[in-house]
């Protein structure tokens, strides 16, 4: 008995003696808690996301971090569920951390709008800013914005405008097809009102709202759509809802045209395949291409770097401009200190690293940074996973040109001295 | 009549496919009383075994090995789990099947990882069959069918026409009186256990590359695999592949038809409007409670017919 518990008292000092190493490395970093589906149908994109936040630590780290500490990412998976974000959320501030960081679920940031307000509100000495990088519902920044919360990518309507002006002129019935839950509902509703405004001529024969991450086999939609004779398809699904829309599109061979705001997400490029060559479009921040195109070398070296060591493509220019919005507004505060930080992202203005301009609305924290219009399509410089075919610009649109204005009320706390 | 052919065949892509998973289930969950949880386990093994096979030599020798191995796990779990905790009643089964599912979707996860695998349809059947209506059907769902129906044909001879199967089927209905003729049922019982995990693992094979193979995908496909069994009856497997067929065609023909309750009302001459009673579940199109429609069935036919569409004894 008494062996045993020299064992277990041995055990649980190794243990103890491993973790205490990175509690004490930790004290001297910035560590952000980030939160996104790692596990369940959704867990590619949040791997996907989370290797490209490494990635660009790394390179931000590098370049001496902010007020000379390092940058540290902590993730924590949330499975898609609001409850576990929120138990991510509990986690950051019980370790004090400045911010927490979340990509992927409108209902999610929904939630941590309201948590992270609520823990704010309460505790005045340890806030927490919510950092949000692609959760896109359009009311987030409008009816529901709040001080904490500085959303890192356009939103649906802004994006929906980008749809609207990008369709072509002899397209005059689509189909919309989307996740019935907060973020799918936006596109439903901004697209519409979007089309109705710029292309009225465009005539919406089908309306879809599919359960979230469920459906395997969406070959009966396809059907659907072709018997509705739409042209194109507008669909706001990410993840497995997208892959699985497409490659089902695909693989039926229906003569149709396919505009997304996520297909160019991990997985896409191969659900789409080489069979799709030119018919799938795509609202994004960027391409590997797009550093091609513009001649900017230096982002095309790096975007190059991490397509070497990773199986998929670089797509997350716009985790960069967190990083690098952080990093300046960190060093300008002069202090760790969320509310300070907070302050100091209002009205930011910055180039990105593609040299386009990009700033943090000080009235609704939403940014507003340039925009692609990306077609998959054959003898593009650098293909995607693998396929042959990749992304090329066919539109960029500048923050200035998606610049909507927001209803946006915010309570804001006072200006420390 | 496009929408309803190109419908019908996509319908019975799905309800075959069900039927590979359900048919080795209801044999067990006859012989032995118990739901075995851990089936849909057994078609997500299937699949990843067939992706890490496949790997090495190839999708055609995988559609052969990936089976038998989940069949050999298949008589290990019954020879050395199951048998063991049958002393103890069907709860403990059942509570051991639904550990044993928990385990090996962790398993799962630490081996291959917590994203989806690239398990691919095989290059020489990565091809339109033909064209209706303008719409591909992909070969490799005909081979889906084609691997289904074989399959279907081979159970029911070997139920019907071989003396290993006529015990077989005599212990669905009599299990005592089998017994009492002096009939070894433990073999019988790890037979058909071993037996119906190579036919999920099989499912496994060729369906995890038709969907997706992760690890959420034996809990996705459970639920839907019980309601099959239960709704089809005990020891019926005509009964399983009449309900497998129309809970996959079911599921389909919801997504194509955008009708509510409030369009059946209406040719009653009632129009639903905002005022109405219950107007949101009355006016909710049929798609999207799509994936709803078999659990409906299934609590309907509990109450009506306890024994299942064809079954022979009472649940």
């Amino acid at each position: 008995m008494k062996v045993l518990r020299t064992f277990v008292a041995a055990a649980l000092g190794s243990a103890v003696y491993a973790i205490s190493p990175q509690v004490a490395l930790g004290q001297d970093t910035i560590k952000i808690a980030y939160t996104d589906p790692l596990s369940g149908p959704f867990a590619q994109v949040g791997d996907a996301n989370l290797k490209q936040f490494q990635y660009i630590l790394d390179f931000i780290n590098a370049k001496g971090g902010a007020l000379g500490k390092k940058f540290e990412l902590v993730p924590f998976d949330n499975k898609s569920q609001p409850s576990d974000a929120l138990i991510a959320l509990k986690s950051a501030t019980d370790q004090n951390m400045p911010f927490i960081l979340q990509c992927s679920g409108s209902n999610i940031a929904a939630a941590l709008i309201e948590g992270v307000e609520k823990h704010n509100e309460r505790n005045p000495e340890s806030r927490i800013i919510y950092i949000n990088c692609g959760a896109v519902a359009t009311e987030l920044t409008n009816e529901k914005c709040s001080f904490w919360h500085f959303r890192f990518d356009v939103h649906v309507a802004m994006k929906a405008e980008i749809m609207a002006r990008a369709m072509p002129k002899d397209v005059t019935k689509v189909y919309l097809l989307n996740q019935d839950y907060l973020f799918g509902q936006s596109v439903q509703r901004d697209v519409k009102a979007y089309l109705a405004k710029l292309r009225p001529d465009v005539q919406v024969v089908g309306d879809e709202l599919i359960p979230l991450g469920k459906i395997k086999d969406f070959s009966p939609y396809i059907t659907k759509i072709k018997a509705a004779g739409a042209q194109a398809l507008i669909t706001g699904n990410w993840g497995p809802d997208m892959n699985l829309l497409i490659k089902a599109g695909i693989d039926a061979g229906i003569d149709l045209r396919y505009y997304t705001l996520y297909a160019h997400l991990v997985g896409g490029a191969t659900a789409i395949g080489p069979a799709g060559d030119g018919k799938v479009r795509s609202v994004m921040s960027f391409s590997e291409n797009h550093a091609v195109e513009i001649g900017n070398k230096d982002a095309e070296a790096w975007t190059k770097a991490f397509r070497d060591t990773h199986s998929f493509d670089f797509y997350a220019a716009g985790f960069r401009t967190i990083f690098e919005h952080l990093q300046s507004a960190v060093n300008k505060a002069g202090a760790v200190d969320a509310t300070k930080i907070a302050f100091a992202l209002e009205g930011q203005k910055m180039k990105d690293f593609l040299g386009y301009d990009t700033i943090m609305r000080k009235d609704d924290h939403q940014i507003v940074s340039e925009y692609l219009v990306g077609v998959f399509k054959k003898g593009v410089k650098y293909d995607s996973e693998k396929t042959g075919l990749g992304w090329a610009t066919e539109a960029t649109i500048l923050a200035n040109d998606i610049d909507q204005p927001n209803v946006c009320k915010m309570k804001r706390p006072e200006m420390p001295k | 009549m496009e929408v309803f052919l190109v419908s019908l065949l996509n319908g019975l892509v799905y309800g075959m496919l069900l039927f590979m998973l359900a048919s080795g289930l209801t044999l067990i969950f006859s012989m032995m009383g118990v739901l075995n949880f851990a089936h849909a386990s057994a078609y997500m093994l299937g699949a990843y075994f067939a992706y890490t096979i496949s790997l090495f030599i190839g999708f055609w020798l995988a559609l052969i090995i990936a089976p038998l191995i989940c069949g050999l796990i298949g008589a290990a779990i019954e020879m050395w789990g199951l048998r063991r905790v049958h002393k103890n009643g069907h709860i403990a089964e059942l509570l051991f099947t639904f550990g044993l599912a928990l385990i090996i979707e962790k398993v799962v996860q630490m081996t291959w990882g917590l994203i989806a695998v690239p398990y691919r349809v095989p290059a020489l059947l990565d091809f339109p069959l033909f064209t209706l209506y303008g719409t591909n059907f992909p070969a490799y769902r005909a081979f889906m069918l084609a691997i289904s129906a074989l399959m279907f044909g081979a159970i029911w001879l070997a139920l019907t026409r071989t003396r290993i199967g006529l015990i077989v089927q005599a212990s669905l209905t009599y299990p005592e009186m089998v017994s009492a003729l002096g009939h070894n049922v433990p073999r019988v019982f790890t037979l058909v256990f071993a037996g119906g995990t190579a036919l999920a693992g099989l499912a496994g094979v060729i369906g995890g590359n038709y969907h997706t193979t992760e690890p959420s995908m034996a809990f996705t496909m459970g639920p839907i695999v019980f309601v099959v069994v239960v709704f089809g009856g005990l020891g019926s497997l005509i009964g399983c592949f009449i309900a497998s067929l129309f809970m996959g065609l079911i599921q389909t023909f919801a997504v194509v038809f955008d009708y509510s309750l409030a369009d059946l009302l209406r040719q009653f001459g009632l129009t639903v409007t905002s005022s109405t009673p219950f107007a949101e579940v009355l006016t909710v199109p049929l798609p999207r409670i799509g994936a709803l429609l078999p659990y409906v069935l299934l609590v309907l036919i509990l109450l009506v017919r306890p024994r299942g569409l064809l079954g022979t004894r009472d649940t």
